[in-house]
């Protein structure tokens, strides 16, 4: 596992938000191939988002929404330590990114029809 | 004497230490070592050079937490040892004692600190005043606002901990590491500094605050409770905006 | 400007351009799967719209700068790769993602 000097929430926050920027990274080219079905036809993009309908598809979009959110409120939270006045309330901070990812996985959960 | 009776200290008559021993492709070597009251990391060594092998390298001067001369990674954590207890450091009577990380060792507990002094100068953390010995001594009032703000970076013992501990330093080998920058922001908050420029376009250029991801393993382990980070937050401003208006 | 500052900025410009901008996608794919997604409805929303373009072609081309740079920082500090070669895949996988993000837009706002 983690080695022990990096135990600490600090090296999370900055690992998962690598982690969540490099799927995303991943995932945009599929994304932006999957619009640009429109191009040819709207059948196909059609085709495609009906695919979205299967639970496992589902449950991915969701993952998909928890990263995007994780990263965005991760990314407020440096923003807020480097431009921001100095707070040591870190580990709240932290904890409250994670809370907002887990959030907005929900919200779309729960809307996702 | 007065023995110590705290119940942490009922002592487990011997630890089982791993210490590592020869360069960078060493390996630990076990040794039993009896256990005393309040014994500090730095203790156990001393015995084992003492009892065990003499001819055990590692560093250490003032035994009171103000030379910095004494930082091994113990038990995968970068530690002062002649204030680390070993009763905080284990529960199970086991230590493993290492050089520092991201340090070339010199032979076993002994690192070559020359990159990290060099990377200090790099920084440009030192003081270049203005006024002669003729002139009358620089007046900072203890309550001023800039002699408050000084405090924030200040009392580094130069242990290299934070040094160890930081994963860009690791990653990034040109990066000249916390200590060196915490420092250069010290030398910012001199309101006697003469050229505040000199030392922010040092911090600004490649190797320097820009590439810290403020993970603060630093301000984790620093010794003595500074936040290097803090300080490096606080130049990424000062850098930016001194960039924007010298171009 | 050195490199790394020039980057530090860069990525910190593009993140605050997206911020809101991902604010209010999130918003929107939270309404929009309310009833199914469809390609029609996107459609209806979107083409014609200078507004949407507007809003999309900030959106991928502040994405494809901070992508390159988080990119860039990860192969460098994570793979054994030079840093040329990072800077050279981080810039080939960012006009990659500015091509097909702009080609998106287009798709959906023509």
């Amino acid at each position: 596992m983690l080695r022990p000097s990096r135990q600490h929430a600090g090296y999370w926050a900055f690992l998962l938000h690598r982690l969540s920027g490099l799927a995303l990274a991943v995932f945009l080219p599929a994304h932006f191939l999957v619009l640009g079905l429109a191009l040819e036809r709207q059948a196909a993009l059609d085709q495609f988002l009906h695919w979205t309908e299967l639970a496992p598809v589902k449950l991915a979009e969701t993952l998909l929404v928890c990263l995007l959110t994780l990263h965005l409120a991760g990314g407020l939270r440096l923003l807020a330590l480097e431009f921001l006045p100095w707070t040591e309330r870190h580990k709240a901070l932290i904890t409250a990114a994670f809370g907002v990812s887990l959030f907005g996985g929900l919200l779309f959960l729960l809307n996702t029809a | 004497m007065a023995e110590d009776s705290s119940p942490d200290d009922a002592v487990q008559p011997e630890l089982q230490v791993d210490v590592w021993r020869g360069g960078a492709q060493g390996q630990y070597q076990r040794f039993t070592v009896p256990r005393s009251a309040n014994q500090t990391v730095l203790d156990v060594v001393t015995w084992i050079q003492r009892h065990r092998d003499a001819s055990l390298a590692y560093r250490f001067a003032c035994r009171v937490g103000m030379c910095g001369s004494c930082a091994m990674t113990v038990n995968g954590r970068p530690k002062w040892t002649c204030r680390t207890h070993v009763r905080t450091v284990t529960r199970d009577r086991y230590l493993q004692i290492g050089p520092l990380r991201n340090l070339p060792v010199l032979r076993d507990l002994a690192t070559d600190m020359a990159p990290f002094f060099d990377k200090w100068q790099a920084a440009q953390g030192r003081f270049s005043g203005s006024h002669s010995r003729r002139d009358p001594l620089a007046v900072i009032p203890p309550q001023s606002h800039e002699r408050q703000a000084a405090d924030a970076a200040i009392e580094c013992i130069n242990c290299a901990v934070c040094y160890a501990a930081c994963d860009v330093v690791q990653w990034q080998p040109d990066y000249v590491g916390p200590a060196a920058l915490n420092r250069a922001w010290a030398g910012c908050n001199d309101v006697r500094e003469a050229d505040r420029g000199r030392i922010l376009r040092a911090v600004a250029s490649d190797g320097g605050c820009y590439s810290c991801h403020s993970q603060q393993g630093c301000a984790q382990h620093c010794p003595v409770g500074l936040n290097p980070t803090r300080s490096i937050a606080a130049l990424k401003r000062a850098a930016l905006a001194s960039l924007s208006s010298h171009g | 400007m050195a490199s790394a500052a020039r980057a530090y900025l860069l990525q910190r410009v593009t993140a605050l351009i997206m911020a809101p901008l991902v604010l209010a996608h999130l918003a929107l794919i939270v309404y929009a799967v309310r009833d199914g997604l469809s390609a029609g409805e996107i459609m209806a929303r979107t083409q014609g719209s200078i507004g949407w373009a507007v809003f999309y072609t900030t959106f991928v081309a502040a994405a494809a700068v901070h992508a390159t740079i988080g990119l860039r920082n990860v192969l460098v500090e994570w793979t054994p790769l030079g840093r040329r070669t990072a800077t050279l895949i981080a810039h080939t996988g960012g006009l990659l993602l500015l091509a097909l993000g702009l080609r998106a837009v287009y798709a959906v706002v023509s």
